[in-house]
């Protein structure tokens, strides 16, 4: 099971606009545990695709519905990202679209 | 007491705006203004033909025009059928999310030549919007094309001119335009940028897609892939650009390969000055470019080197920004195009920190033409954010009795307007789904206004 689908049976509000596709970042999730990152296989090049394009990126940025759970990543905790109140008017950078 | 909230526009940004409204406020009202027959925006009309899992997004917000608190009203346009004054009237609160149906010029000679169109109005036409099916767009006697940008909107429509037409013939592209690609004798497309590769403003999914495209080689100057220190700080700050920045580079030892017979080649640091006429005098034959070159630092600035070259082309495609449109009673920015605001509060000009009462933005006639479907969400949460303490505070009151949807039912009742409910759309979108069945197709766009409506507004079977 995903970490998109294991939010989803617990009512908890992980976006997934593109139903797991990797065609856009809206699972996004953030490891709190950088050892249990490592553990993780590399991101695809189609993952880091969709990555490249997610709100509040971190150096421990995941998108959740490509985390499969494993007795090995038992106790992962997983942060949404912050809520927007940073997106300045003024000085803002355009992202490509 | 329920909150009438009026939403007008039926893409990403107005859904997301009535999805979070609805779950924030178990009291909400959203009616959905939408002046196509259709819903759904550019999930609809501007993604591409070959990306379909980029519109899976529709799923849930059908779920969300589904809900009982939401009501759909397609075939209604703001300013035509109800205007802005009259929504704000029998609403509590209304947001804008009518996006951006208008483009960037660039000012030069030669740009209203036949042959020379805006992106826009080439992704319209091969997406089977209702506006966009008459575009006097001809492939038979062409060549070459130039497409002026390199963002997304660019690659796609430099892809949909290189790809095998046999290939866009499974997805939903709108039948009068997989059969002029058929007949399309381009076989060669430029894609021009004013700045160089570290610059470029595509996004590595879709370069990538581009650059691996079946029966295409790919141009790239190899000395337009050296970098300055300058650029190189850029690619450290920005893994976007970075990564980016390193396809260009892989793609570039690509360059000789057999048994292609279409060419992409990416033009870097030229720009526009001219589009050229053929002897005609009406149609183009052809783009003049100036040079360019990137200079100082912070910031870096974009000047002209006095040296120019012309590139023969029949096609010209703009894609440098589309443009929101102002509708009467709206305070607009016409410099940026969009609708001064205050975390999606509506400026009352973008000269005072005064906002307008129960009037707010969201999407891209908030923010300018730019980001992702995704961005709409978190763009909605901020406008609900705000909304949300307005409410609280009482700036907006749903105290007040306003008569919301009924409102809207008597204005255009009186008006003989005609409007598609989502059950509507659900048979239109059947009858698409069927007649795509049949050619293979996951449904074949009905693209004529009369025809959609006939089908949307068409009584309920007894």
């Amino acid at each position: 099971m995903s970490m998109l689908e294991a939010a989803h049976e617990n009512e908890i509000e992980l976006e997934g606009a593109c139903e797991g596709s990797l065609a856009c970042s809206t699972c996004h999730v953030i490891f709190m545990d950088e050892e249990l990152y490592q553990k993780l296989p590399e991101p695809s090049d189609e993952e880091n695709d969709m990555l490249d394009l997610a709100f509040g990126l971190t150096e421990t940025s995941r998108l959740g519905c490509q985390i499969i759970a494993k007795p090995e990543l038992d106790g992962m905790r997983l942060a949404l990202p912050p809520a927007t109140r940073n997106f300045a008017v003024d000085g803002h950078v355009p992202k490509p679209h | 007491m329920p909150l009438h909230v009026c939403v007008v526009g039926s893409g990403p940004a107005g859904f997301y705006v009535a999805k979070k409204l609805l779950k924030r406020f178990d009291f909400a009202r959203v009616d959905i203004l939408e002046r196509l027959p259709a819903p759904f925006g550019l999930v609809r009309s501007g993604v591409a033909p070959d990306h379909p899992e980029t519109k899976v997004v529709i799923n849930q917000f059908s779920r969300t025009a589904e809900d009982e608190r939401c009501r759909f009203f397609g075939n209604v346009c703001l300013g035509t059928d109800v205007s802005l004054e009259e929504l704000r009237k029998i609403y509590h609160v209304v947001v804008l999310a009518y996006g951006a149906e208008s483009d960037h010029r660039l000012g030069i000679p030669g740009e209203d030549l036949e042959g020379v169109f805006s992106a826009r109005q080439f992704v319209w036409w091969y997406n089977g919007h209702p506006d966009g099916k008459d575009l006097p767009i001809n492939l038979n006697n062409v060549e070459t094309a130039v497409v002026l940008g390199q963002g997304n909107v660019a690659l796609d429509v430099a892809r949909i001119l290189l790809r095998s037409p046999s290939e866009l013939s499974s997805t939903d592209i709108a039948e009068h335009a997989v059969k002029a690609l058929r007949t399309s004798r381009i076989r060669k497309v430029y894609v021009v940028g004013r700045r160089g590769p570290v610059q470029a403003a595509c996004t590595a999914k879709e370069l990538r897609e581009i650059l691996g495209l079946k029966g295409v080689e790919i141009v790239i100057n190899e000395a337009d892939l050296q970098t300055t220190d300058c650029d190189l700080e850029e690619l450290q700050s920005s893994r976007i650009h970075k990564r980016v920045f390193d396809l260009f580079c892989k793609s570039a030892t690509f360059t000789k390969c057999a048994g292609r017979d279409k060419q992409l080649q990416f033009v870097f640091f030229r720009a526009p000055v001219s589009l050229l006429a053929a002897e005609d005098g009406i149609h183009v034959r052809g783009v003049h470019l100036q040079k360019t070159r990137l200079e100082g630092n912070n910031p870096r600035k974009l000047v002209g080197t006095g040296e120019f070259e012309e590139l023969d082309c029949g096609l010209v495609l703009k894609s440098i920004g589309y443009k929101s449109l102002p509708v009467p009673d709206l305070p607009f920015d016409h410099k940026k195009g969009v609708v001064p605001n205050y975390f999606g509060r509506v400026r009352s000009s973008d000269a005072t920190n005064e906002t307008e009462r129960g009037l707010y933005v969201a999407g891209w006639l908030k923010r300018g033409p730019t980001g992702i479907i995704g961005t709409n969400e978190v763009c909605a949460q901020e406008v609900v954010t705000s909304i949300e303490e307005d409410v609280n505070r009482a700036v907006v009151s749903n105290l007040k009795e306003v008569p919301g949807s009924v409102g809207l039912e008597s204005i255009l009742s009186e008006k003989n307007k005609r409007y598609i409910t989502f059950e509507g759309w659900e048979r239109l979108n059947e009858t698409e789904m069927e007649k795509g069945a049949v050619k293979g197709k996951p449904r074949e766009k009905i693209v004529g206004i009369d025809e959609a409506l006939a089908i949307g507004l068409a009584k309920e079977k007894e």
